[in-house]
């Protein structure tokens, strides 16, 4: 039940941060959203789940607030504005149409299939010596999605880092200092 | 922003001293979650992250200076190449027992103990050095363009 | 079923904010929302009805655990999330400072 309210809560957010004109009071609602999610984890009995996803969304609002400081626009009015929402609101409905029939077809909700994961459960605790089974899965079982992941940030990081250079830049009369620079 | 102005950096004397007391809290209780990711709940990505939040911590409420006092380049890079070194060396290592990431310790410990599962801590610890010098990486060159070019541009006229 | 459905109509506003808003920020913000939905129906898919968290305790028989295989799935994905975001903010605020606005349709007309 509570798992209903939750989730109604999240859409009632995520509307709003969709339709809301101020971009900070949009950021704030997602990050409103966000706890409800780890909120929800919670609920689902995955504790690891949400430890991480309330510590990520933490960096996930500063980062974003720092795009939109003191950089908060109006809307725009121009451009073919009934062509797209024809084509938004028929994709939606598609697509609600399609994931209906095909969520039928999915197991009962609380009633998994475990055919690896019964595996993990009995397992784990033999072949790892961890009690945690999040963590002998991702550290044990599975370190090469780990690997992945950690060449994914790596990237991530080149990426910012490449983006953000202040080669070529450089206008009249400004100043560099060598303190400044992080490439 | 007040970091425009140069006789104060970073924020009034409430959030400094507030963070004066809460900040070692924040790193301690990072580096108990990630220790006991293979006991409880937690693990190197959350531990890595409230330790780059702590570092992060200091920096929106005193300025850039302190923090890399605390954290310079230098040692963000260096932390980052050694958790990358340090998940792939106990990757490799595993090439004794058989195949890659083999938890090649005999006798993996008591159970519910702090030293015992094996690679599993030692994974935490290279990926919460990973994940914490990463993300405070990349939040600090998303901040200091704001401090060079931050309403200086005419283009950005609002 | 049905919380699979209000899972999937969390995904849909997602998906709407991406295709019919014209803010770079407002398109992030999509794209947020669409991979919270995707996370919470990995983790809703690995429930089960009285289950307990994936984790050994000393007191307790192992039985009737939830499935750890969605929720390592799913705590690998929010660090990916969490990366690529970042990635599109720097994008975001680089195209800013190059045409001083946030709208896709001016950043187009700009560039012709």
């Amino acid at each position: 039940m509570i798992l209903y309210i939750l989730l109604i809560l999240m859409i009632i957010g995520a509307i709003a941060a969709v339709q809301m004109k101020d971009l900070l009071s949009s950021i704030v609602t997602v990050g409103a959203v966000g706890l409800a999610l780890s909120l929800a984890f919670l609920v689902l009995k995955a504790p690891d789940l949400a430890i991480t996803q309330l510590v990520v969304e933490i960096l996930c609002l500063i980062i974003l607030i720092r795009a939109t400081l003191k950089k908060d626009l109006p809307f725009s009015t121009t451009g073919r504005r009934f062509f797209n929402t024809l084509v938004a609101v028929v994709f939606v409905i598609v697509f609600l149409a399609l994931g209906y029939f095909s969520l039928k077809d999915l197991p009962v909700f609380g009633h998994p299939i475990m055919e690896v994961g019964a595996f993990y459960v009995e397992q784990g605790l033999i072949e790892t010596g961890a009690t945690n089974l999040v963590a002998s899965v991702i550290l044990d079982f599975r370190a090469y999605d780990t690997l992945g992941e950690a060449t994914i940030l790596f990237t991530a990081v080149i990426g910012v880092m490449a983006i953000m250079r202040r080669i070529g830049r450089k206008k009249v009369g400004e100043e560099i200092k060598e303190s400044d620079e992080w490439e | 922003m007040s970091g425009s102005k140069r006789q104060e950096k970073g924020m009034t004397l409430i959030v400094k001293t507030i963070t004066r007391l809460t900040v070692g809290l924040i790193l301690l209780y990072g580096i108990y979650i990630l220790l006991h990711g293979h006991v409880s709940p937690g693990g190197g990505f959350a531990g890595g992250v409230i330790i780059a939040l702590s570092f992060i911590h200091i920096m929106l409420a005193y300025g850039k200076e302190t923090a890399f006092s605390k954290l310079s380049k230098a040692k963000a890079s260096l932390l980052e190449s050694l958790g990358a070194i340090l998940f792939i060396a106990i990757g490799i290592l595993g090439f004794t027992g058989g195949y890659f990431f083999f938890n090649f310790f005999t006798d993996k410990g008591e159970a519910f103990r702090l030293f015992s599962a094996g690679i599993i801590p030692l994974c935490n610890i290279a990926i919460s050095m990973k994940v914490g010098a990463g993300l405070f990486t990349i939040f600090v060159i998303l901040v200091l363009l704001k401090f060079k070019t931050g309403g200086k541009d005419p283009r950005q006229g609002s | 079923m049905y919380l699979y459905f209000l899972c999937l109509i969390l995904f849909i506003v997602g998906i709407y904010c991406i295709l019919r808003k014209r803010n770079l920020i407002k398109i992030i913000i999509g794209i947020i929302i669409a991979e919270y939905a995707v996370n919470l129906f990995f983790a809703l898919a690995g429930y089960r009805i009285d289950g307990r968290a994936p984790i050994y305790s000393q007191d307790q028989a192992i039985a009737n655990m939830v499935d750890p295989l969605p929720q390592a799935l799913v705590l690998t994905a929010i660090v990916i999330g969490l990366a690529v975001t970042a990635m599109m903010v720097a994008i975001a605020i680089r195209i800013y400072e190059k045409y001083g606005t946030f709208d896709i349709t001016k950043i187009r007309k700009l560039h012709g």
